[in-house]
C-alpha cells in the first residue's frame, strides 16, 4: 500500500497547477467568456432588484400615487427576463463546459494510456487508474464548470453592491463595508478547518467500502476461521469513528453559518438604527433605507461563497495533481521521431511504408533488470528461425515470460539488441510489431460485445464469413452455435458468461485471424476438462503452424511438438534442443518432464484437469 | 408490502425519536425566529419612522411603553437593532442544535444500517457467500446506506422545514389581510406542480446519464485490464475509438441531464418571479388605497420570498424519496436473509475422538447428490489421506466436518467421538477444527496479523515456529518488509503458493483437535510439501489430521488411506495394502511411481 498511498492533500495553493487545468481546459474558453458574461448580468440584476422595490417605496407608496406603474413593470419584467435568461445561460454553459473538460481530459488520458508501456501497469492497479479517469476527472469538470461561477458571481456582487450603495449614500456605505472583513476572516478560519474533517470523512468512508469489501469477499475465509464476532466488532469501531468524525465535522459547518449570518444581522441592525436616524431627519427615503436592509442581509452571501470556492479549489487540487501527472507521464518505450516519420504512429500508421516480415528473431547479448534492480535475464542469446517454434520451460521468474515481454516489444531491453529479420526492433514502430504479432494470454480476455466482435477483433475488416472460418479452424464452432444467439451471443464483461476453456477457444480464434507471423502463447495453467483440453491442443497447433512461436508451456503435448526447447533458469538458457536430445540428457527438463508428466496422468485418471499446478511447464 | 416498507423507515426514526424531536423542535423555533426580523423592520417604518398605528401584539405594546413609549424607542433606534441581532442569534443557535441532533440522528441510522449489514453479512451461512455477487452486497452496503442516511437525516427535515415555514407565513399573512394573502400565493401550486411533475418527466434521462457513465467505466476497466491483448493486437486506435463512443455518450447525456435542470431552474424561477411582482404590484396597490401599511408591505414581500424558494427544492427532494425507498428494499433484503441459526443447547464436546460418517448421503441445496450413502471412520490421533477424482465428493466431507453445511435429519449422520456433528456448537466446532482450503483468502493487514488472526494473543514465537512449520518463513523474511507486509487488496499479491503456506501457518498456530488440508499442498512443490508434512507430523502429533491430495508421496505417509470415487468410499486401508489391490489408488500409483526412475528427492527442511 504505501507505495500506492494517494496523495489526496497539498497543503500549499498550487497556482502554477490551476495555470496548467486551464490550458488543459483551452477548448472551453470561448464558453468560459460566455459564461462570464452571464454572470455579471445575473449579479446586476441581482443588485437591480432591491432597487425596483424601493423605487415602489419611493414613487408610489410615500408619494400615495399609482401613476407611473407601467415603466415600473416593464423595467422590473425586463430585469426579471435578464436575470432567468442569464441563470440559464450560466447553468447551460457551466454544464457545457463541465461536460466538455470531462471529454478532453478522458481522451487526453486514455490516449496516454494506450502510450504508456507495461513496466507502468505493472507498478500501477487499475483501479488507480480508473479513479484517475473517472471520479478525479469528474471533481476537475465541475470545479472548472462551477466553482468559478461563483468565483465570478461573488465578486461582481460585491463590486455592483458597493456601487449602488455608495451611489445611494456615501456614508452609510462605508460604514456597512466595515463588516466584509470580519465576515471574510470568520469564513477563512471556518474554511481551513472544515477542509482537514471533511478530508478524513471521505478516508473513513473508504475504508468502509474496503471492509464491507474484504468482509464480503473474505466471508467464506472468515467461516473457516469462526472469525465473525471479531470482525464485525472491529468494523463496529471504524464505523464508530466514522460517526464522531461526521459529527464533529457537521458542528463546525453548523457554526459557521450562523455566526456570519448573525455578522450580516449586525450589519442589517446598524443600518435601521443609523439609516433610520436619517429618515427621521429627511435625509434619506424609506425606500432607500429598504433597499440598504436588502443588501445588508445578503452580503454575506459572496463571502460565504468566495471562502467555498477557495477551500473546494483546495480539494480539488489533490484530484488535479493526480490526474495531471497521468497526462504527463512520459512512457518510457516511445518510437523516435525518424521512426514515426517513416512509418507513422499509433493513431496514423504510414502501412504504405511498413516493411513486410519474415520472422527471423534474434537475441544479442541481451540483458534486462526491473526498475527495482531484479536482474532477469542476463547475456542473452538466442536465434530463432521463421516459421520456428520454440517452447519455454522453467521454473517461475526464471525470465520466460521476459523473453516473450521483449519479443513484442513490451518491455524494453536494459542492454543489447533484438533484431526482427535482421533489424533493430527500435529501428521499426511499435504498431508494425504488434500488429504482426498474435498473442495468447494464459488467462484469456474478451471484451464486452458478441463472440463475432470479439474474434474480429483480430483483423477488424474481416467478414463474417472469415470470423467463422476462423472458429472452425479451431474447433470453437461446435459450442459457439450451441449458444442461444450463436455468434451473436453477448459474452457479458470481460468474457463473465462463458467458461474459461470456451473463453481460450475464442482467443485462439481471434489470434488466428489476425494472421500474425509472430505467435505467442502463454499457456494455461488451469480448469478445463479432458475434453476442453483436447480441442485446445488442436486449438494450438493450427495456430502455430508456419509462424514463428514462442511457447511458455505447461502441458507435455504442446512442449513435445516444439521445434526447440529451452530450458530458461535464472535469466539464462540452461539447455536447449528437441524433446528427444533433451530426454537423453537426463538433465533439468528430464526432471521437469518427469514431475509434470506423473501429475497429469494421475489428474487424467481423476477426471480433470482442474486442479493441476503447472508451476514449471 | 409498501406499508410494511414504510414500517421500517419509521423504526429507524424511532429508534433516533428524541433527537429528531428535539432537532424538528429547535428546527421550528429557528424558522419563528427567521419571522421576526420583517416584522420588527415592519413596526420600525410604520410605527417609528411614519408615526402609524402599531400591529404587534399587546404585551410588546406594554413593553414598549415599558421602556419609554414610541418616542424612545424613535430616539434609540438601536434598540430594535438589537432585537434584530437577538432574535438572529437565537435563529442561529436554534439552526445548530438542529443540525448537531439531525446529525448525530442521521450518523446514528448510518451506523446502525452498516453494522446491521455487516453482521448481519458475516452470519449468513456459508451457502449463501458461495452464491452471492460481491459487486452488488457491495453497493447496497455503501451507496444505498448512504440514500437513506441523507434522506432520513437531512431531507425529511428540509421538507418540515419548507412546509413548516410556509404554514407561519401564511397564519401571519392571513390574519393580516386574506384576499391580499391569496393573491401573493397563487402561483405556488403551479411551483409544487412544476417541481413535482419535472422530477417525473426528466427521471429518464436521469438514468440514462447514470447508464452511459456505468458504460465508460465498463469500456476503461476492460480496456485497462485487458491492456496486453490490445497492444497484442496493436488496437490501440480502435480502443481510443471505443472509448471516444463511450466518452462522448457519457459527455451528451450529462449535459443534457444538465441542461433539464437548467431549464428547472429558470422554469421555476420565472413563476416565482412572477410572483414576486404579483405581490409587490398588489401591495403597492393596498397601501396606496390605505388597505396595508408600509411596514405590512415590508412583511409580505420578504415572507413570499422565504416561502418560495424552499418550493423549488422539494421537487429534487421528494424525487429522492423515491430512490430512498428503493435503498430501503435493498438494504431490507439482505436484512432478512436467515442467518445460521443460534443453537442454545448446542454442545461443546471434547474432539479428540473418532470421526464417524454413518450412511450419510448428501446433495447441496437438493441438487445432485455428492455423497451417497457413505460408510467410513476417520480414527482418532491419527493422519488419514483421500484420494479422489474431482467432484467425487471430498469438499463436501470437508465442509460437513466444520458444519459449513449440514446433512439433513435422516440422511445419515456425523459424528466425533459419538457426539452427533449436528448438536455440536458451530463457532467451539470451528474453532477447534483447523482448515486449510485450496484458495484462501488473506485479509489486507500485514502478514504478521494475518498469521495471528484466529489467536489474537500469539507471541512471536508461536508465530515463528508457525512459519517455520509452513515452510513461509523464507519469503516472509525477503520481502520488503518481511513481517509487517501488508497483503491482500491494499498491499503485495502473493502467489498462490505464498498464500498457501500463509493459510497452513495461520492454522498451525492455533491449537486444534482436528486439522484438515483440502488439496491445500498442490500449489507448492513437492519438496516444499514434504517438508510441511514432516514439521506437521512432529507438531501436531494426537491430532486427527486430515489430507486430501492426488500425490502418492503424500498419501503413502499416512495412516490410514480412503479412496473416494462417485460419492462412495470404494477402497480404504493402508498404502501397502491399497497398492496391491487393483483400483484407482494402485492406478494412480502406477503413473506416478513408474515415472520416478531416479528415487524422489528425500524431504529436506525449506
Amino acid at each position: 500500500m504505501s507505495q500506492l498511498q494517494e496523495k489526496d492533500f497539498t497543503q500549499k495553493f498550487n497556482l502554477s497547477l490551476f495555470k496548467k487545468l486551464f490550458f488543459h481546459a483551452r477548448e472551453s474558453w470561448g464558453d468560459l467568456a460566455r459564461l462570464a458574461v452571464c454572470m455579471l448580468l445575473v449579479a446586476l440584476a441581482d443588485v437591480i432588484f432591491p432597487l425596483l422595490t424601493s423605487y415602489t417605496i419611493d414613487h408610489f407608496i410615500t408619494p400615495g400615487t399609482l401613476s407611473g406603474m407601467t415603466p415600473f413593470v416593464i423595467a422590473y419584467l425586463v430585469t426579471m427576463t435578464v436575470h432567468i435568461s442569464a441563470t440559464f445561460g450560466f447553468q447551460y454553459f457551466a454544464s457545457r463546459i463541465e461536460a466538455d473538460v470531462c471529454y478532453a481530459i478522458r481522451k487526453k488520458g486514455f490516449r496516454k494510456l494506450q502510450e504508456l508501456p507495461f513496466s507502468y501497469y505493472d507498478t500501477t492497479p487499475v483501479g488507480y487508474l480508473m479513479s484517475r479517469l473517472t471520479s478525479d476527472t469528474q471533481s476537475l469538470g465541475s470545479m472548472i464548470g462551477w466553482v468559478l461561477i461563483d468565483l465570478i458571481w461573488s465578486v461582481l456582487m460585491l463590486i455592483f453592491t458597493a456601487a449602488a450603495m455608495f451611489a445611494l449614500n456615501w456614508k452609510l456605505a462605508l460604514i456597512i463595508l466595515v463588516v466584509i472583513p470580519p465576515l471574510a476572516l470568520v469564513s477563512a478560519w471556518f474554511q481551513k478547518r472544515m477542509l482537514p474533517t471533511e478530508r478524513s470523512i471521505r478516508k473513513l468512508l473508504s475504508r468502509i467500502t474496503g471492509s464491507f469489501n474484504e468482509g464480503i469477499m473474505g466471508a467464506k475465509t472468515t467461516k473457516t476461521l469462526a472469525r465473525e464476532d471479531k470482525n464485525a466488532e472491529e468494523f463496529n469501531v471504524i464505523i464508530r469513528d466514522l460517526k464522531h468524525a461526521a459529527v464533529r465535522s457537521t458542528t463546525l459547518s453548523c457554526l459557521y453559518m450562523p455566526i456570519i449570518i448573525s455578522i450580516g444581522a449586525m450589519a442589517t441592525a446598524y443600518v435601521l438604527w443609523r439609516g433610520g436616524h436619517q429618515v427621521l431627519t429627511g435625509v434619506l427615503t424609506v425606500g432607500v433605507l429598504q433597499a440598504f436592509i436588502n443588501y445588508t442581509m445578503q452580503v454575506f452571501e459572496p463571502i460565504r461563497a468566495i471562502a467555498a470556492t477557495f477551500s473546494q479549489m483546495q480539494s480539488t487540487q489533490a484530484a488535479g495533481e493526480r490526474v495531471l501527472s497521468l497526462l504527463e507521464t512520459e512512457p518510457d518505450i516511445a518510437d523516435t521521431p525518424e521512426v514515426i516519420a517513416a512509418f507513422g504512429d499509433q493513431m496514423h500508421p504510414k502501412k504504405e511504408n511498413w516493411p513486410e516480415i519474415k520472422g527471423d528473431i534474434d537475441f544479442e547479448h541481451v540483458d534486462f533488470k526491473y526498475k527495482d534492480g531484479t536482474q532477469v535475464l542476463s547475456d542473452f542469446n538466442l536465434h530463432v528461425n521463421a516459421g520456428e517454434t520454440i517452447a519455454l520451460v522453467g521454473p517461475t521468474g526464471a525470465g520466460k515470460s521476459t523473453v516473450v515481454n521483449l519479443v513484442c516489444r513490451f518491455y524494453e531491453a536494459t542492454s543489447g539488441v533484438i533484431k526482427i529479420d535482421g533489424e533493430d526492433l527500435r529501428t521499426r514502430s511499435q504498431l508494425w510489431l504488434q500488429s504482426h504479432l498474435g498473442y495468447v494470454l494464459q488467462e484469456p480476455r474478451l471484451f464486452s460485445g458478441t463472440i463475432m466482435e470479439n474474434i474480429r477483433y483480430g483483423r477488424l475488416d474481416a467478414t463474417d464469413e472469415e470470423v467463422m472460418e476462423a472458429a472452425r479452424l479451431v474447433n470453437a464452432e461446435t459450442f459457439i452455435l450451441k449458444m442461444e444467439k450463436g455468434y451473436h451471443t453477448d459474452v457479458g464483461e470481460g468474457g463473465s458468461r462463458l467458461s474459461t476453456g470456451e473463453k481460450q477457444l475464442i482467443s485462439f480464434a481471434r489470434a488466428l485471424l489476425s494472421n500474425p507471423r509472430i505467435f505467442i502463447l502463454d499457456e494455461a495453467t488451469s480448469s478445463v476438462d479432458t475434453q476442453t483440453e483436447q480441442i485446445i491442443q488442436h486449438a494450438i497447433t493450427k495456430v502455430l503452424e508456419g509462424r514463428t512461436s514462442f511457447i511458455i508451456a505447461h502441458r507435455l503435448s504442446t512442449v513435445r511438438n516444439a521445434d526447440r526447447i529451452l530450458v530458461i533458469e535464472g535469466g539464462k538458457i540452461a539447455e536447449m534442443g528437441d524433446h528427444d536430445a533433451l530426454m537423453a540428457k537426463r538433465g533439468a527438463y528430464w526432471r521437469l518432464y518427469t514431475n509434470q508428466f506423473m501429475e497429469e496422468q494421475s489428474m487424467e485418471v481423476l477426471g480433470g484437469l482442474s486442479q493441476t499446478p503447472k508451476k514449471n511447464f | 408490502m409498501y406499508k410494511n416498507k414504510l414500517l421500517k423507515m419509521r423504526h429507524l426514526i424511532w429508534m433516533n425519536g428524541w433527537y429528531f424531536l428535539g432537532a424538528t423542535m429547535a428546527l421550528l423555533l429557528a424558522i419563528l425566529m427567521d419571522f421576526v426580523t420583517p416584522i420588527l423592520l415592519g413596526e420600525t417604518v410604520d410605527r417609528f419612522l411614519l408615526g402609524g398605528e402599531s400591529t404587534l401584539p399587546a404585551w410588546a405594546n406594554a413593553f414598549v411603553d415599558r421602556i419609554g413609549g414610541p418616542e424612545w424607542v424613535r430616539r434609540n433606534l438601536w434598540s430594535v437593532g438589537l432585537c434584530i441581532v437577538l432574535a438572529s442569534l437565537l435563529s442561529g443557535a436554534f439552526y445548530f442544535i438542529k443540525s448537531r441532533l439531525s446529525s448525530v440522528a442521521c450518523e446514528s441510522i448510518g451506523v446502525y444500517l452498516r453494522d446491521q449489514l455487516y453482521t448481519r453479512i458475516q452470519k449468513l451461512p456459508y451457502h449463501y457467500h458461495v452464491k452471492s455477487e460481491a459487486g452488488d452486497l457491495i453497493q447496497r452496503c455503501t451507496s444505498d446506506v448512504e440514500t437513506m442516511r441523507t434522506f432520513l437525516g437531512d431531507e425529511i427535515l428540509e421538507i418540515i422545514s419548507s412546509l413548516f415555514t410556509i404554514f407561519v407565513a401564511l397564519v401571519y399573512l392571513l390574519q393580516e389581510n386574506v384576499s391580499l394573502t391569496l393573491w401573493c400565493l397563487c402561483l405556488t401550486p403551479a411551483l409544487f406542480l412544476f417541481a413535482w411533475l419535472f422530477f417525473n418527466w426528466v427521471s429518464k434521462s436521469f438514468a440514462a446519464a447514470d447508464e452511459a457513465d456505468g458504460l465508460m467505466n465498463a469500456v476503461l476497466q476492460e480496456n485497462l485490464t485487458g491492456v496486453r491483448v490490445v497492444r497484442a493486437f496493436g488496437r490501440q486506435k480502435f480502443e481510443v475509438d471505443k472509448f471516444d463512443r463511450a466518452s462522448k455518450d457519457l459527455r451528451n447525456k450529462s449535459f443534457n441531464m444538465s441542461k433539464l435542470l437548467a431549464v428547472y431552474w429558470s422554469g421555476s424561477e420565472l413563476i416565482g418571479r412572477v410572483q414576486i411582482l404579483i405581490t409587490l404590484i398588489l401591495c403597492v396597490i393596498y397601501v396606496v388605497r390605505g388597505e396595508l401599511t408600509l411596514g405590512g408591505m415590508i412583511v409580505f414581500t420578504t415572507y413570499i420570498n422565504t416561502v418560495l424558494w424552499p418550493i423549488r427544492q422539494m421537487g429534487g427532494i421528494l424525487s429522492d424519496a423515491g430512490k430512498s425507498s428503493v435503498a430501503m428494499n435493498r438494504i431490507r433484503e439482505i436484512l432478512t436473509q436467515p442467518i445460521e441459526p443460534e443453537e442454545k443447547d448446542a454442545l461443546t464436546p471434547p474432539l479428540d475422538g473418532d470421526i464417524v460418517f454413518d450412511h450419510v448421503t448428501f446433495g447441496y441445496d437438493g441438487g445432485r447428490i455428492v455423497m451417497n450413502d457413505m460408510n467410513f471412520t476417520i480414527p482418532a490421533g491419527k493422519t488419514t489421506a483421500i484420494l479422489g477424482a474431482t467432484g467425487c465428493g471430498k469438499s463436501s466431507l470437508v465442509h460437513l466436518l466444520q458444519r459449513l453445511y449440514d446433512v439433513e435429519k435422516g440422511k445419515g449422520t456425523v459424528s466425533i467421538g459419538g457426539v452427533d456433528i449436528r448438536s455440536i456448537d458451530r463457532k467451539y466446532l470451528r474453532t477447534r477444527v483447523g482448515l486449510v482450503l485450496q484458495e484462501n483468502f488473506l485479509y489486507s493487514r500485514t502478514l504478521k496479523e494475518n498469521i495471528a488472526i484466529a489467536v489474537p494473543d500469539a507471541t512471536d514465537e508461536m508465530i515463528d515456529r508457525a512459519v517455520t512449520d509452513a515452510c513461509a518463513k523464507d519469503f516472509i523474511l525477503k520481502s520488503d518488509k518481511g513481517f509487517d507486509t501488508v497483503v491482500g487488496e491494499r498491499g503485495v499479491t502473493l502467489s498462490g503458493g505464498q498464500k498457501q503456506r500463509i493459510a497452513i501457518a495461520r492454522t498451525l498456530i492455533k491449537d486444534s483437535d482436528i486439522l484438515i488440508f483440502d488439496d491445500s499442498l498442490s500449489a507448492v512443490d513437492t519438496e516444499t510439501d514434504a517438508a510441511i508434512r514432516k514439521a506437521l507430523k512432529e507438531r501436531s502429533k494426537n491430532v486427527t489430521t486430515l489430507i486430501i491430495s492426488h500425490r502418492v508421496t503424500t498419501l503413502s505417509q499416512a495412516d490410514h488411506i480412503l479412496v473416494m470415487e462417485d460419492g462412495r468410499i470404494t477402497q480404504q486401508g493402508s498404502h501397502d495394502e491399497l497398492v496391491k489391490q487393483p483400483g484407482l489408488y494402485s492406478r494412480i500409483f502406477n503413473i506416478q511411481s513408474s515415472q520416478e526412475s531416479s528415487p524422489p528427492a528425500p524431504p529436506q527442511g525449506c
